[in-house]
């Protein structure tokens, strides 16, 4: 079988490809090397949907997010996933960046962002976010920007893509790709998959993918941005918090996430392993310093977790967003941030491209756009959530205590369209086990859920992947194979 | 909904709701014992070398045996229990919510409620380490759960961050399943669980004990490879180049324990700092008629010292049943409890006046170990009510004091007292 199109990384910027192309009548697949989507960066960024001020105007990227700002309304509707316009704040710490403030409010109004306001009335800047620290000289304020969960509102655009017939493969690490006919034909570890059209949007390995069918004409440098999570009851922000911009970054925000939790990050290190996400002492130490300029009080005590993140940073420092010299080969790559607030954005530009390509782009008459709400037990009032448990008593049984997740949760997390096989999986899903215990009672308990609903052993559930199991053995057998002659039984 | 009513509603099958609910059933009380496990017993039935019941019993029993003695009390007073039951909403009104999968959402109507929810391990120690988040972190009590209960190995060779008391009992529990302990790490100078499990679990086997180290980066992307310890200096700061490396596949974390108060502080009952709800002499908590006992009041290393806890609960509960319940009781006259100098927490938080004729249970902990120190409990007058000597004191034993302050000679118009623990003066007194 031939398909249509094929998408290349189960990022934002592929599932919201694949999503948005599930509209016509298109054989899709979608190829993710991970055991799950939302594994690379998007599992780990800032899910700020930024206003659009911030990149010079000669970027595309500036185009894509103020557009794909404007976008998220009708998606927010359309697939339930959590989204707040919380706004943000740009913080001015001296008289002299003010001028800055203006300036950007100036150009954005003029591109069409809503609402743009510098407030200098340090009462009313207190009085919208009463963290802030005392040596704020000034804001400006986006009220558009808001804040998203990203890897949730990936898992939302693939369900309703899988929902509108998208194939998704996981575990299918791309390794060759060749073209003959005007057929792609895309070689894994153990497949081989056909298309006429490939859209490449793997993310830190976009070149890499680029090269596999000779397109050599940007890097990717892996660049990363390190977090910390504080607990949920240390501090409640109004705002999103950024200082103000230097030529280098955006700087180390200070920001709500959808869940109440705070956090600050990122910084930025170019880094040459692609797979080097982990933290580093002097990271962490970096930015609390950094944050404490626009927070003085960080609650460092209850700080839950730190990750970093890699972003895809081309050396045009603009998305690749390419109908390519290879007929039928779209590059998606060096989607660096604002990416997770494009995306909508890009995925228009996708379809454009497909047209023009001469895909067959009727919409399909059974589309539906809608990916109901995953029915969440804390949603339900007392009454509701007696019937619920009478239907079905999978509703009364309290898995993660922390969190309050039933095992119905659960369930619906492994068995959603491109349901959660590993742990992280559900955890990323549905929360169990990011709360104040971190898993500690819940971890058992869903370990014998996936191994009982995918019918594995207890020994084969994963973390995340290939090699990183949980459990090694069963009691007695490391004792039994330690003592010479010994035997399993 | 399924509504009940019941004289009182102990939360939490665990040493403490069990002793709790005997004591008032004996009174002919009714009582209703929700607790969301499947089995009655709570954190004892995943503790299966013995140390249970010296001081209740004068025996030595492993944790399931010791739960056993209640559980079979429970069964012949015949007091009702709901297994698989989630308390998840308890309110001032004593209205208690939980659910079960047979029965959905059940509403309880109480006259009073003990909270007996125990306590859950910390995470923290783990969460600040920088590196990657790889498979193979645990938490100690985690790993018990896994190869006590379901009969799973975590992992083949282990580092062991603190040195509570479970992380030390595990490191034995491993060596006997064959597994390789490489270390116990702990960042302070000395260890933080009890004495006797350090000979018992970690000497005797020969698993090294690295005090005033810590881990400071966790290698290995899928799984664990080894985690980096290094030495710390007195403010617990790293010292530059005492990095090691340890090869091992799984890290378990013994970090501490501390109390589970999340519906305690959502009926809207004051916490104080160790994590307990703040309570007064009889362990009623700022709610009137809500009483607590055992690791949700304060972790305690005993459970004898757990039993004896509830029991007092049990029996204020009883008191506050037939004098108090529905009174209008005259706003409340109290003296506060503060913790002084070496002094973690103390509890009870505050003591009300009415009752200064009796003689009063004080439990806290200290901050550090000591040696040769005067316990000193003083008013706000600064004038010394109480004084006892003590050879020895650390943060891992928790101490115990019957005092009857009115024949202390307690100035009763006194706001607060302050319980010290300071090295001794010269001058000696009788020793303990
Ligand atoms: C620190 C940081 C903060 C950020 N903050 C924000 C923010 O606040 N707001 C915002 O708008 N944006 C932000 N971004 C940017 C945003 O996160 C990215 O633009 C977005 O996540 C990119 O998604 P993606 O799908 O392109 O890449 P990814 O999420 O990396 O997806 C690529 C996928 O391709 C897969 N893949 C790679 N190679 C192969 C192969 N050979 N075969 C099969 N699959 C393959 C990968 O496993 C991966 O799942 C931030 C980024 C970082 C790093
Ligand atoms: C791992 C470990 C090892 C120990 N070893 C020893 C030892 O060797 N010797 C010794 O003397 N002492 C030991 N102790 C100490 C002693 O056993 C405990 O302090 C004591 O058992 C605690 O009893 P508890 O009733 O307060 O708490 P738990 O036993 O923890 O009971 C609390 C119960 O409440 C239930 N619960 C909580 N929330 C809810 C809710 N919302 N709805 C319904 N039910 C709920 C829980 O499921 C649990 O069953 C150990 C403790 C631990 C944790």
């Amino acid at each position: 079988m031939i398909y249509d199109v094929i998408i290349i990384g189960g990022g934002v910027t592929g599932c919201c490809i694949a999503r948005n192309l599930s509209k016509y009548d298109l054989k899709i697949a979608l190829l993710e090397k991970e055991a799950d989507i939302a594994s690379g960066t998007t599992k780990a960024n800032s899910g700020v949907v930024h206003a659009g001020f911030a990149s010079p105007r000669e970027y595309v990227k500036r185009d894509m997010c103020i557009e794909g700002n404007k976008l998220y309304t009708q998606a927010f509707e359309e697939l339930n996933f959590s989204f707040q316009r919380i706004g943000s704040f740009v913080v001015a710490l001296e008289d002299n960046q003010i001028v800055k403030l203006e300036e950007q409010r100036k150009q954005g109004t003029q591109d069409g962002i809503p609402g743009l306001e510098v407030i200098l009335d340090k009462k009313k800047i207190k009085y919208m976010e009463p963290n802030i620290t005392d040596d704020v000289v000034g804001v400006l304020h986006a009220p558009t920007a808001g804040i998203v969960s990203p890897y949730g509102m990936t898992y939302a655009l693939a369900e309703n893509a899988a929902m509108n017939g998208v194939k998704f493969f996981r575990n299918q690490k791309v390794r060759r790709i060749n073209h003959q006919n005007y057929t792609f034909v895309i070689k894994t570890k153990d497949k081989e998959f056909k298309a006429n059209n490939v859209i490449n949007a793997a993310g830190v390995y976009g070149a890499k993918i680029s090269k596999m069918v000779g397109l050599d004409y940007f890097k990717i440098m892996p660049r990363k941005g390190e977090y910390i999570i504080f607990d949920r009851n240390a501090m409640h922000l109004n705002k999103i918090l950024f200082p103000t911009p230097t030529k280098v970054s955006k700087g180390i925000l200070i920001c709500p996430t959808v869940s109440g939790n705070t956090f600050v990050g990122p910084n930025a290190h170019n880094i040459t392993d692609k797979k080097d996400i982990s933290t580093t002492e002097a990271g962490l130490k970096e930015i609390l310093e950094s944050g404490r300029n626009l927070v003085p009080n960080l609650p460092v005590r209850a700080s839950i977790r730190n990750f970093a993140g890699l972003r895809a940073v081309p050396d045009t420092y603009d998305f690749v967003i390419d109908n390519t010299d290879v007929y039928g080969f779209i590059n998606v790559v060096g989607i660096l941030s604002p990416g997770l607030s494009s995306c909508y954005a890009i995925a228009k530009r996708v379809i454009e491209f497909l047209e023009l390509l001469g895909a067959n782009m009727t919409v399909k008459e059974d589309y539906n756009p809608i990916r109901p709400k995953p029915e969440r037990f804390k949603d339900f009032s007392k009454i509701e959530l007696d019937i619920k448990i009478k239907e079905d008593p999978t509703w009364g049984r309290i898995i993660c205590r922390c969190e309050t997740i039933p095992e119905r949760e659960i369930i619906d997390a492994i068995h959603s369209p491109v349901g959660a096989t590993t742990l992280d999986g559900i955890k990323f899903r549905c929360r169990p086990g990011m709360g104040r215990c971190q898993g500690g009672f819940c971890r058992p308990r869903l370990i014998e859920i996936l191994s009982r609903e995918l019918n594995i052993p207890y020994e084969d559930v994963v973390k995340m992947g290939e090699e990183t199991n949980f459990l090694v053995a069963k009691t007695k057998e490391i004792a039994l194979q330690s003592v010479e002659g010994g035997n399993k039984e | 909904m399924k509504k009940y009513k019941s004289d009182v509603v102990v939360i939490g099958a665990g040493a403490g709701g069990l002793a709790a609910a005997i004591e008032v059933k004996k009174a002919d009380l009714e009582v209703l014992i929700i607790e969301r496990d499947k089995e009655l017993g709570g954190i004892t039935l995943q503790c299966i070398h013995n140390g249970f019941g010296l001081k209740e019993f004068e025996e030595e029993l492993t944790g399931p045996e010791y739960a056993q003695r209640f559980i079979n009390q429970v069964k012949e007073l015949k007091i009702p229990f709901l297994l698989d039951s989630m308390v998840i909403e308890i309110t001032k009104e004593k209205l208690v919510y939980a659910v079960n999968r047979n029965e959905g959402l059940i509403e309880i109507e109480a006259k009073a409620i003990i909270l007996a929810m125990g306590c859950r391990e910390k995470t923290r120690g783990a969460i600040n380490i920088p590196g990657f988040r790889p498979a193979g972190i645990y938490t100690a009590g985690q790993a018990q759960r896994f190869v006590n209960i379901e009969g799973y190995l975590p992992g083949n060779t282990y580092v062991i961050l603190g040195s509570g008391d479970i992380g030390m009992i595990m490191a034995r529990r491993l060596t006997w399943e064959g597994c390789k302990v490489k270390a116990v790490v702990e960042i302070q100078p000395y260890v933080s669980g009890l004495l006797r499990n350090q000979v018992q679990c970690l000497e005797d086997y020969d698993i090294p004990l690295i005090t005033s180290y810590t881990v400071t980066k966790i290698h290995g992307r899928e799984r664990i490879k080894g985690v980096t310890v290094s030495k710390v200096g007195r403010n617990f700061d790293r010292i530059i180049g005492s990095d090691k490396f340890i090869e091992c596949d799984t890290l378990l974390l013994s970090v501490g324990l501390i109390p589970e108060n999340e519906l305690t502080l959502e009926a809207g009952a004051e916490l104080s700092k160790n994590g307990g709800p703040l309570v007064d002499e009889n362990l009623e908590t700022t709610i009137d008629g809500i009483f607590a006992c055992g690791n949700v009041l304060q972790v305690h290393d005993l459970v004898d010292l757990v039993t004896a806890e509830a029991k007092r609960a049990g029996k204020n509960v009883i008191e506050y049943i037939n004098s108090r319940y529905g009174k209008d009781l005259m706003k409340k006259e109290i003296i506060k409890c503060v913790p002084g100098e070496n002094v973690n927490y103390v509890k009870p938080d505050i003591i009300n006046k009415r009752n200064l004729s009796e003689e009063i249970i004080f439990t806290f902990r200290v901050r550090h170990p000591d040696r040769r120190v005067l316990i000193q409990f003083k008013d706000n007058l600064q004038k010394i009510i109480y004084k006892k000597n003590k050879f020895y004191v650390i943060p891992s034993e928790m101490l115990e004091l019957n005092i009857n302050l009115e024949e202390s000679g307690i100035n009763p118009d006194c706001k607060s007292i302050t319980i010290d623990v300071i090295p001794r003066p010269e001058v000696l007194i009788e020793e303990d």
